[in-house]
């Protein structure tokens, strides 16, 4: 039986919210590309069983909207770390990769997060023209991204992004 | 449920608030569905005002007027990524009743309450585990490095290993039902729209004698860690209250269908046995003009003194018995703790959380050997009506889906009562109660601060509805005037660091 495929994109996000529907309207455009050795994942949030699915996979790639992200995307390597959340419902990506690193006692396959700006996350509305221009320039990096799935192409991607990488504790202005 | 001087819930409104300095616990986020909690403190920081604010989601009829009710299902999914299974077999009670079918086919119920089930066990699975254990296990004033998971592998190795694969096992009890695990669909109006697939069942059944040992391993964890301290346990947020639940007719514990039930803190029965179709003559609404949350209450009792509690506690407390033989032992021996009366610690939860636990691995168990959930009449239906209720219970207590249709089908008119609104007064007075005796007069500090967490945990929010996206901000805490002049902040990042500044 052959293997999971080497390239996991996991998106989530709420299709119903606005902005939120950035995570799965990216993953749609993940899995038109027809990529041999691309498996996409959505999920509505993020939780530990995901870890389960980041077996076998050689790169693994998360998008997503955010609050925190300059316009139109950032794009980072993810490391293992605990979650501190109070709620079930607020687990991010590193903790994803941590529970990985407990479950698996080893260290999870290299991560990355592209993640995109959202602006309006109402219950019922479409996306924003903000986001839906996000949602575009996310979508040619994402091909790039696919059209050459080698971790030393992608940590070198990451290394070039002229933006800060989004940090978990900054505030938003 | 008093409100005497003596009371912590004499906390609720202060007599004269612009004259205290107010503390805000809050978890910054820009969207809905997050908890802030504000305190009031006098210039000897003793604690004059405590409330708990929580942001209800919002737009939820504008979503739903006008689609067609067989939409509704699918639609309401997208209310809460932790609970769309809820909301989906609530919506689907709901739209039986537009086609007559208020009683579904044998194996139609079976299939929905399977689904049900796995969706108990992997949310009562991730709570205990990964969000609950930590601070039972180590106390709410230990350093955060240490209060977390990885504090917990260290003292419980296998633990986190068993967390992920009983959430796994979960999940896979839905997508068998629902095709995917997440988003699937299993409702349709008047059965499910699929027949069990003999493989998954097979698969299923491999691991349910280990899910069911690991939910014993779980409950006897819950227990010992509950009883190890119990003079900390009658203190920590606790209070008397009335429960809410679903019941089945012979009074035993049921998660899916049954009658509502309430009793008060005595144990003695409000109403019992109460078609959900009426819940409206028995349960009413209060709005407070400081929270979005609306305040559930019995309309017997009004709505200062009617105000109840649902989820696990409640219906532990609220049933006769449990269907299912190990959890139903574990049921004498919660009550046993209580010498026989109703529990009413807000940290039992955790403990009763765990006996449903059991019972749903039971459940599940139960569910697949029986030969009508492999059954292939799936659909039936009777006599149309153009409005309809549909209450299960939820992972996180009663949850309530009411909705009206024209000719056409359209909805014209819907209302949801969620868990967590059911809770709303209930969360409010166990933060009070913490607050009340562990805030007043002392300096504030992380680890105290974090009581007031781990009371709120205790009922497992859920933050419905609301968008996931990154960004979210770290708890943020500030003290601030009655001004609005901002004295002091405290931030708790998401690394699990602490600032002050």
């Amino acid at each position: 039986m052959p293997g999971p495929a080497p390239l996991l994109v996991i998106g989530c996000g709420n299709l119903s919210r606005g902005d939120d529907a950035l995570g799965p309207e990216l993953l749609r455009r993940a899995e038109a590309l027809r990529a041999p050795g691309l498996e996409v994942l959505e999920d509505f949030q993020l939780q530990i069983e995901l870890s389960l699915d980041l077996v076998g996979r050689e790169l693994v790639l998360f998008v997503d909207a955010s609050v925190a992200a300059a316009a139109p995307f950032e794009f980072r390597r993810l490391h293992p770390a605990r979650d501190e959340s109070w709620s079930t419902h607020t687990l991010h990506p590193e903790a994803v990769l941590h529970v990985f690193q407990v479950v698996q006692r080893r260290e999870p396959p290299p991560a990355y997060l592209l993640a995109v700006r959202g602006e309006a996350f109402d219950l019922g509305k479409p996306l924003s023209e903000a986001a839906t221009r996000n949602l575009a320039a996310a979508s040619a990096f994402l091909a790039r991204l696919v059209g050459d799935p080698r971790p030393e192409a992608w940590q070198a991607l990451a290394a070039a992004a002229t933006v800060a990488p989004t940090s978990m504790a900054r505030e938003r202005e | 449920m008093s409100t005497s001087v003596d009371s912590p819930n004499r906390l609720e409104t202060a007599a004269d608030p612009r004259s205290l300095r107010r503390v805000v616990i809050e978890p910054l986020t820009r969207v809905e569905g997050h908890g802030k909690v504000t305190i009031l403190l006098d210039e000897e920081g003793r604690v004059h005002q405590v409330r708990l604010h929580v942001v209800e989601f919002r737009g939820f009829e504008r979503f739903i007027q006008g689609r067609t009710y067989w939409e509704i299902p699918v639609l309401v999914q997208r209310l809460c990524g932790i609970c769309p299974v809820s909301h989906h077999l609530a919506a689907g009670k709901a739209i039986d009743m537009f086609v007559g079918a208020r009683r579904l086919t044998p194996s139609a119920e079976k299939i929905r309450r399977l689904m049900h089930l796995g969706q108990i066990y992997q949310s009562h699975a991730l709570h205990f585990y990964y969000l609950a254990s930590p601070d039972l296990l180590f106390g709410f004033d230990a350093e955060v490095s240490k209060r977390n998971v990885i504090g917990l592998i260290a003292a419980y190795p296998e633990v986190a290993v068993k967390a992920v694969k009983m959430r796994a096992w979960g999940q896979e009890v839905i997508r068998v039902v629902a095709g995917k695990r997440v988003h699937g669909v299993a409702c349709i109006p008047g059965g499910v729209n699929k027949p069990l697939d003999p493989t998954d069942r097979e698969t299923l059944l491999r691991d349910a004698d280990t899910m069911i040992a690991w939910a014993k391993e779980a409950v006897d964890l819950s227990r010992k860690l509950y009883l190890s301290n119990p003079e900390f346990q009658e203190k920590f947020g606790v209070f008397p209250s009335n429960y809410l639940s679903l019941v089945r007719a012979d009074g035993g514990l049921d998660l899916y269908d049954g009658g509502l039930r309430a009793r008060d803190a005595s144990g003695r029965t409000i109403f019992d046995h109460v078609d959900y179709f009426r819940y409206r003559q028995y349960v009413d609404e209060q709005v407070k003009p400081w929270s979005y949350m609306k305040f559930p209450f019995i309309r017997s009792l009004g709505a200062e003194e009617g105000w109840y509690r649902v989820g696990p506690l409640a219906r532990v407390n609220n049933c006769d018995f449990i269907p299912t033989p190990l959890a139903e032992a574990e049921r004498k021996e919660f009550r046993n703790a209580a010498g026989g009366a109703l529990q009413h610690a807000s940290l039992a939860y955790h403990w009763a959380r765990t006996i449903e636990l059991l019972h749903a691995g039971e459940g599940i168990k139960e569910l697949l050997l029986d030969p009508e959930t492999s059954g292939r009449e799936l659909v039936t239906q009777g006599e149309p009506a153009r409005e309809g209720v549909g209450v299960v219970e939820a992972p996180r207590g009663t949850l309530f889906h009411h909705f009206k249709i024209d000719e056409q089908g359209l909805i014209t008119k819907a209302n949801l009562i969620v868990a967590t609104t059911n809770n709303n007064e209930a969360m409010n007075r166990a933060v009070r109660s913490v607050a009340a005796n562990y805030l007043d007069g002392r300096q504030l500090t992380e680890g105290l601060l974090n009581h007031i967490e781990v009371a709120i945990r205790a009922y497992d929010p859920c933050l419905s509805c609301a968008t996931h996206a990154l960004g979210k901000m770290p708890l943020h805490i500030e003290l601030v005037e009655a001004n609005g002049a901002v004295i002091d902040t405290l931030a708790r990042n998401g690394d699990g660091s602490f600032a002050r500044g």
